[in-house]
């Protein structure tokens, strides 16, 4: 067997385990064959053990050929005859990038999906929880492994939906669906950014190729086909989209709202690899900022201030999951400063370690009173309380008023209800009002049943 | 394997007509609904025979002198071409699974015989090439919505007088193009009133008052089988695509933008599921305007490719909401009702079928989305930035309704909600058709192309001065015969 066989082979098998997981989980939900606990469980390890081995492989093979680009190419999803220039290319790329990136999505995803095996026993959204996890991995994979923009859009928005549905998991209560759709909401502005991202780089470039796009080189090397103010117009429509999903301000609200899933679910995806996908995908396209030292310097000012505010708001925190979101935030808003900057290594490996150190945090956290007070027996006297010294320098009146900006989370979503939701929903209220008015006009009389009608259900013998 | 050579298009449109007569003597609901579902099944085989036939037949490409696009099959009156062969099986198919997921609720208040007798017009309608016959099929296509409205005793001057509206246009339109091309000319003002009838019908802004009052007063089901073909677009295709003036197109591109942006923010307010459901596919709907009015192959077959998958998507939307309402009677969306643990797989269909609207990755609505921004970015960056918005607050919309009607709170109820068999089977077929075509849509996109081409290729040919004469005859509308 050749190596470019193995390789494909290999490939093959990273991208396949997750979707035969979701193909399997999806069929049996919507055919009312529900595979048992144990079935469920064996499943995904057995895909999650196939995938991380064929990506620990590929990686073991890269280092000992040396290659380090190693193009799995599906072929054409959607190709429009010339002179169009049409096509939807399915490609997926292992490089020194997302192959670290596909290991850690298994390695973690494995992991949670072990503990929650256990953490969900006979819950009843057990299922709905896995198939959740399993489009979630296969989101996290497609992404990671994307060859072109449009591939990674496949993966973004399966992240997305899976997530906004994990925070509203425990959907009998309406604060976690409120808070999920607040996700799904932040989410389509990133998608919209990042749509708009992708078919501009394909009415500049041609294609949305990303070997194309950077050159021959592989990661992190290679150099931009586009013009720096391109690459500007471009790079910042990603930047509104990495911000969106990784919490960056002004999109910080969510993450703290999504800690209202399932520890599992907050683990792995909003405190490990949801957030971190937004910084993935500045790493992904990082030569376009070397194009644009405007574009690299409104990467480095978001994340650093994002991790200003993320480091205040996590002091003030009154629950540990918040706390430790936000904790998470500042950590993902360094990895964005240091992509600006042009640490990419040093974003990488900042990705790899935070995302295992938080998972590990977010999985002990329903456990910490117990871990206190472990602490507190061993040492014989109650903890010192954490006082930073810089905090003497700064007076009364701003220590209030950074608290109190810290409390409210930097006021992002109070503004945002309030300079656009509220108007948005008062003008189409406003338009409601009119249209009544003139069905009213036009028919002659009161138009809208629906304001009368009783929503009662119908006789029970009526449907029976 | 090439299927008899039986007069399929025919029998599709007749043998609803013939169930029609033979349901309205049947006493028994039940009875009614079993013998519809027997000759909606059959007509949609039909419909599906006819597609194949054209695939697999060696028709030759139609040429001047007909409004068909591509090979075509048929006979004297009704003929399909590569645009409406699929419209055909879809509407087929959404007539099939809206008489197959009537339930005990629905049974009674439903008419199958006048359900019948409009699917066999639809059939009539996407069969038809020859104008007065189209015209004349448009007109008689109004009336059945407006009889269930005046035998349940409801409203009707809102519906009347938006249907009078739309059919004096066709005619005046019409009339007005004949008697232009009898003084050799092509009458833009008979173009432009086509258009409006092609507009009203659709329910573009601000003549979109009619669709919000027809799901308020009929049967869920006579309003969803009413607006989801998309009937508006065919007219527009046939009638007035391949001669109406750019000024024209762009005027109603972007009038029909303004209305899928305008229609995508009233989903977000409303507080009746119905009325909901009506704005989402109102934005939808517009939006396959959008791209049919770039007048680009890639725009145009964004918009076809859209056009089919946005019928059979929010069919399928519209059929769960259908289903969830002869559960829990009028939906309303501003409180939490709850029902997923009850009906889990109707809240599954609820997802599949509004994200596969608004274009979700691995559906069906994917392609048909990309190709619609893809187009509109090259005719201008603006519109495509628009189109995405107008998606992105459908997206909103749809999970908003998800949450809403799902979740929030737990459903209390003294009897089982779960699905019932035929909605199974309608679940599982339209979730294997979104999904399927989702993964797998080079097929039709490549078709779609080729319509494309060749309906920029007519229209540039028609609005060529050197070719003007030429195109008059073949594309001003009064073909004798369409092969």
């Amino acid at each position: 067997m050749s190596i470019e066989t193995l390789f494909t082979l290999l490939g093959a098998c990273t991208i396949l385990a997750p979707i035969m997981l979701l193909a399997l989980m999806g069929l049996t939900m919507l055919a009312a064959w529900p595979l048992s606990e144990r079935a469920t469980a064996r499943w995904t390890q057995a895909t999650v053990f196939l995938g991380l081995l064929s990506a620990l492989a590929i990686l073991a093979l890269m280092l000992v050929t040396g290659e380090r680009n190693v193009q799995f190419d599906v072929g054409d999803f959607v190709a429009l005859p010339n002179p169009e220039h049409f096509h939807f290319h399915l490609r997926f790329m292992f490089d020194r990038l997302s192959v670290p990136f596909a290991i850690l999505s298994y390695v973690l995803v494995g992991t949670i999906g072990a503990f929650a095996n256990h953490y969900l026993h006979r819950e009843s959204g057990f299922r709905r929880f896995f198939l959740l996890y399993a489009m979630f991995l296969l989101g996290m994979i497609v992404a990671s492994l994307a060859g072109t923009i449009e591939t990674l859009f496949f993966g973004w928005e399966l992240v997305g939906l899976s997530s906004a549905l994990l925070v509203a998991y425990f959907q009998e209560r309406p604060a976690p669906v409120l808070n999920g759709q607040r996700v799904w909401s932040v989410y389509r502005v990133a998608d919209a950014a990042f749509l708009i991202a992708a078919v501009v780089l394909h009415h500049l470039h041609g294609e949305g190729d990303f070997t194309g796009m950077m050159g021959t080189g592989s990661w992190p090397a290679g150099e931009c086909a586009l013009t720096p103010n391109d690459a500007l117009i471009v790079g910042l429509l990603l930047l509104v989209a990495a911000a969106g999903k990784s919490a960056l301000i002004p999109f910080s609200g969510w993450l703290p709202r999504a800690m209202e899933g399932p520890t599992p679910s907050s683990a792995v995806f909003y405190g490990a690899l949801s957030v971190h996908l937004g910084a993935f995908l500045l790493l992904r396209v990082s030569p376009l900022l070397d194009m644009s030292i405007w574009l690299s310097a409104a990467v480095v000012v978001l994340g650093l201030a994002s991790a200003i505010f993320a480091a205040m708001a996590a002091r003030v925190q009154t629950d540990v999951k918040s706390a430790l979101a936000f904790a998470s935030l500042t950590q993902v808003g360094l990895i964005t400063a240091e992509i600006g900057l042009g640490f990419r290594y040093l974003a990488l490996v900042h990705i790899i370690g935070h995302a295992c150190m938080r998972t590990l945090q977010l999985l002990r956290a329903p456990t910490l009173l117990q871990d206190y007070r472990n602490l507190e027996n061993a040492i014989g006297a109650h903890l010192p309380p954490a006082r930073p010294t810089w905090d003497r320098w700064i007076s009364d009146r701003w220590r209030l008023r950074l608290y109190r900006f810290s409390l409210e989370r930097g006021y992002f979503d109070s503004l945002m209800d309030q300079y656009i939701l509220r108007p948005f929903v008062r003008v189409f209220h406003w338009f409601d009002v009119i249209e009544h008015k003139w069905t009213d006009l036009l028919a002659g009389t009161q138009s809208r049943e629906s304001d009368r009608m009783p929503t009662a259900p119908p006789p029970a013998e009526d449907f029976v | 394997m090439t299927p008899p050579n039986l007069p399929w298009v025919e029998l599709a449109i007749v043998l609803p007509l013939a169930g029609a007569i033979w349901v309205r003597l049947l006493r028994d609901p039940e009875l009614a609904r079993r013998h519809s579902l027997i000759a909606c099944g059959l007509s949609l085989f039909c419909a599906l025979a006819a597609w194949a036939s054209l695939e697999m037949s060696a028709a030759p490409q139609t040429t001047d002198g007909s409004l068909a696009y591509g090979p075509s099959i048929g006979g004297f009156l009704f003929t399909i071409d590569s645009l409406s062969a699929p419209l055909l099986a879809l509407g087929a198919l959404l007539y099939f699974l809206v008489v197959l997921a009537t339930l005990g609720a629905k049974l009674r208040l439903m008419s199958f015989a006048s359900i019948m007798v409009s699917e066999a017009l639809l059939l009539a309608t996407f069969s038809s090439t020859q104008p007065w016959l189209l015209v004349l099929l448009l007109s008689l296509g109004t009336i059945p919505p407006w009889v269930e409205l005046s035998a349940n005793h409801r409203p009707l001057r809102v519906y009347s007088l938006h249907a009078l509206l739309f059919i004096g246009l066709l005619i005046a339109g019409e009339t007005m193009l004949v008697v232009g091309q009898s003084q050799g000319e092509v009458s833009i003002a008979g173009i432009a009133l086509l258009m409006a009838a092609a507009l009203v019908r659709s329910g573009i802004f601000p003549l979109h008052c009619w669709m919000t009052d027809l799901f308020e007063h009929a049967s869920f089901g006579t309003a969803l089988l009413f607006i989801a073909p998309m009937v508006g677009a065919y007219a527009a295709v046939r009638l007035v695509f391949p001669v109406a003036p750019d000024w024209l197109l762009h005027g109603v591109a972007a009038i029909s933008l303004a209305t899928a942006l305008y229609s995508a923010g009233m989903a977000m307010v409303q507080k009746d599921a119905r009325r909901f459901f009506c704005y989402l596919f109102l934005s939808h709907s517009s939006l396959v305007f959008v791209g049919l009015e770039m007048a680009s192959p890639v725009g145009v077959t964004g918009a076809l490719c859209a056009w089919f998958s946005v019928g059979l998507t929010m069919a399928g939307f519209g059929l769960t909401l259908r289903s969830i309402e002869t559960r829990t009677g009028r939906l309303s969306l501003d409180k939490f009702h709850g029902l997923y643990s009850h009906t889990p797989r109707l809240g599954a269909l609820f997802l599949i079928t509004g994200l596969a609207s608004v274009g979700f990755p691995g559906t069906i609505g994917f392609i048909g989305a990309e190709l619609l921004v893809e187009g509109a970015m090259r005719a201008s960056p603006l519109v495509g930035i628009a189109i995405v918005v107008a998606a992105a607050l459908n997206g909103l919309a749809v999970m908003h309704a998800y949450f809403r009607v799902f979740t929030g709170t737990q459903h209390m109820s003294s009897i089982n909600l779960r699905s019932r068999p035929p909605e199974v089977i309608a679940i599982l077929v339209l979730s294997a058709l979104i999904l399927g075509g989702g993964f797998y849509p080079q097929p039709g996109v490549a078709s779609r192309y080729t319509i494309a081409t060749e309906l920029v290729e007519r229209r540039q040919q028609s609005l060529d001065p050197a070719d003007r004469q030429v195109a008059k005859v073949g594309v001003a509308m009064n073909a004798d015969a369409p092969e």
